[in-house]
């Protein structure tokens, strides 16, 4: 177990390294994330629909889309010289580098979430700070499941066709239950209601969350082995 | 140290390899010659236990950790620096922290990469990452080497260099596969040779000091009747 | 016989029966109460959704076995019975939607089942087109058997999430706890339809697994 996760965490360490080194994903997903908040701002009308009603499904559409963009450089990498097969004549078991791939992609998207967050409280103006914790967790509960069945995707679509769109097509069913367990509490989350309304939501993130990982990393390695 | 018992192989309906079957003992060099599609890169591709072989099995001594892999592609990211490459690739193999930097130094000495050692691989030249390629490959001291084409794109120094290296792997009593279609590049190095076509092996015999030419020559005969 | 001609005798025993429930369906069963007679399309909306659910279950199920066991037919079997789903969820968003306007003043609305089989429907199109983008038949094989298993274990977290969220489709009436609330007729005449239609089933998924193929495209 300790190997495990030692090896999945040399491979997170290699992924953001190579990210902070060349920041074309990360550049395009914090761009992308601030011009879909501008979209969404200009795209309303601000006399008819108070902002409170409508942020939580801005937030959530403007994650999911970045969350997507984040998810095709997991593999991209490995492809330029074949350091896929590197990785797979190492001796790391399969599962390391799942979660290794999964731990990079999931700080990645906390990023782009991140700043995807403090411009939303810019832009729209809602006050988020009294609840950031309980959102937070949300968040992450709900990002976690999703990225899950999308590093499991991205490694196989990489090696397709149309990979760009594939991902997308692929995966859009997959982000529908985290999508909706996560508008659903931070909607009274925002309008001050207590937890214990939504503790029935939480739960159901974390059971997406532990069967998606598993069945994940026991899929994984029929997408890499011959 | 390693073996193959009856390989057989096919990517869909076309067949890749048709029943190999050797051994190979320590210090021992087997040259593998054959025309393209002959199936010798599969054959490298299940000893390595990068496919599972439809039929038959195949196998190293100590596993993939024996295992050192130099092939068409050079397995490095181009973000990161040669050295950043190498303690990488050294640590998924579990090479000790005191080993790292001697071998490191060693061997981008040997390979002429000491002043590149701080450099991008993709600010290298084409001969400068096939000779940061072998360095990776040797990083965690392997029993077991497999090569496929390895001296394609060297310069002539760094092809002296490789047989150098080789010649000392062999010494030191490490069994070699040379996998390709240049009979002047393996001879020297080999202790035993192989002729494969159509996924078959049409004549295997140790060298016993033939030279290239009259390799050459069995070649030619072998493959024509064969 | 053949399979392929086995399976284009079911199909067309499957068609005539078809029929037969048809002519059932519009002249022998009651007219329901509320809905009026555009309550018939039930007959095929139901079972079309069945067996849609029914395809995708196989899907799943083929899938698992062909990545422990290896064998390329089951790979055939669920490629087959994806492109039928595929076509039964077709059959199905077209009537739901038909019946919903006259019946409830809406052609779509986004409660737990409508969602449910729109999901389910992506999951087919998504499933069709990876196998279509990948032209290694092993590779593709071992790609479907994932999206495949990863596919159906969703259809339960999507209905549960939103079931929970909200519901307006119309109650079951007769898979339920306490007995089917509908006339007996109506009740037949379902059983009967859903019967034909996996009948057809069948018979679609023999021919399509006999034509053989994965589904790459053309271009190799």
């Amino acid at each position: 177990m300790a190997d495990l996760l030692r090896h999945a965490w040399l491979v997170t360490r290699k992924d953001l390294r190579l990210e902070f080194r060349s920041r074309t994903a990360l550049t395009s997903a914090l761009v992308f994330t601030a011009l879909v908040l501008v979209v969404f701002e200009h795209g309303r009308d601000p006399t008819a629909v108070p902002t409170l009603n409508l942020a939580p499904s801005i937030l959530w559409v403007t994650f999911s889309f970045a969350a997507m963009l984040a998810l095709n450089r997991a593999f991209q990498a490995e492809l330029e010289n074949q350091a896929l097969d590197g990785l797979l004549l190492a001796p790391i078991s399969r599962t390391s580098l799942y979660w290794g791939k999964l731990g990079a992609n999931l700080v990645f998207v906390a990023l782009v979430q991140v700043t995807g967050l403090l411009l939303f409280m810019l832009f729209f103006n809602v006050p988020v700070w009294r609840v950031w914790a309980p959102l937070a967790a949300v968040t992450a509960l709900a990002t976690v499941g999703f990225i899950a069945v999308g590093t499991l995707f991205s490694a196989m679509v990489v090696r397709t066709r149309f990979a760009e769109l594939m991902l997308p097509v692929l995966l859009l069913p997959f982000l529908l239950p985290p999508l909706i367990a996560a508008v659903q509490v931070t909607v009274p989350l925002f309008a001050g209601r207590p937890l214990s309304e939504v503790a029935g939501w939480f739960r159901l993130l974390a059971a997406y969350d532990v069967c998606f990982v598993t069945l994940a990393t026991l899929l994984f390695p029929f997408t890499v082995t011959e | 140290m390693l073996w193959a018992r009856d390989l057989g192989h096919a990517f869909g309906a076309i067949p890749a390899l048709d029943g190999i079957t050797f051994s190979l003992e320590r210090g021992q060099t087997l040259a593998i010659f054959g025309p393209n599609g002959a199936g010798k890169t599969t054959l490298l591709r299940v000893i390595a236990g990068l496919i599972r072989p439809l039929r038959g099995a195949a196998g190293v001594d100590g596993g993939r950790r024996a295992i050192g892999w130099i092939g068409h592609q050079t397995q490095l990211y181009n973000h990161l620096t040669v050295r950043e490459n190498l303690r990488f690739w050294a640590s998924l193999y579990d090479v000790p922290e005191r080993d790292v930097a001697l071998r490191e130094d060693d061997l981008l000495r040997r390979l002429g990469l000491a002043r590149q050692a701080d450099q991008q691989v993709r600010t290298l030249s084409r001969g400068q990452t096939q000779r940061a390629a072998i360095a990776r490959a040797l990083m965690h001291d392997p029993d077991v080497l497999l090569l496929d084409e390895p001296f394609t794109g060297l310069d002539r120094l760094a092809a002296e260099e490789l047989r150098g290296l080789l010649g000392d792997q062999a010494a030191a009593g490490r069994a070699t596969v040379i996998v390709t279609h240049n009979v002047e590049e393996g001879t020297e190095l080999a202790t035993d040779i192989a002729f494969m076509r159509d996924g078959r092996f049409v004549a295997y015999a140790p060298r016993a000091g033939r030279d290239a030419v009259a390799l050459t020559a069995a070649y030619r005969t072998a493959v024509a009747s064969g | 016989m053949t399979l392929a001609q086995s399976g284009r005798w079911l199909t067309g025993i499957g068609l005539l029966l078809l029929g037969g429930v048809y002519v059932r369906a519009l002249a022998f069963t009651p007219v329901e109460l509320h809905q009026g007679p555009a309550q018939k399309i039930f007959y095929v909306h139901v079972p079309a959704a069945w067996s849609s659910m029914l395809a995708m279950g196989l899907v799943g199920l083929a899938s698992i076995l062909y990545l422990l066991v290896r064998d390329t037919r089951y790979d055939r079997f669920a490629a087959a019975s994806a492109e039928v789903g595929t076509v039964f969820a077709c059959v199905m968003l077209t009537t739901g939607p038909l019946w919903a306007k006259p019946v409830w003043g809406t052609w779509w609305t986004w409660d737990a089942r409508l969602t449910l089989t729109l999901m389910l429907f992506f999951i087919f199109i998504g499933y069709q087109l990876l196998r279509g983008a990948v032209t290694d038949p092993a590779l593709r094989a071992r790609y479907a058997a994932v999206v495949g298993i990863c596919g159906l274990v969703l259809l339960p977290f999507i209905h549960l999430s939103v079931y929970l969220f909200r519901t307006l489709h119309p109650q079951p009436i007769v898979l339920k706890p306490s007995a089917p609330s509908a006339p007996p007729e109506m009740v037949t005449t379902l059983l009967l339809s859903v019967g034909v239609f996996s009948l057809l089933y069948l018979g679609f998924v023999i021919q399509r697994y006999a034509l053989g193929g994965g589904g790459a495209a053309r271009n190799v």
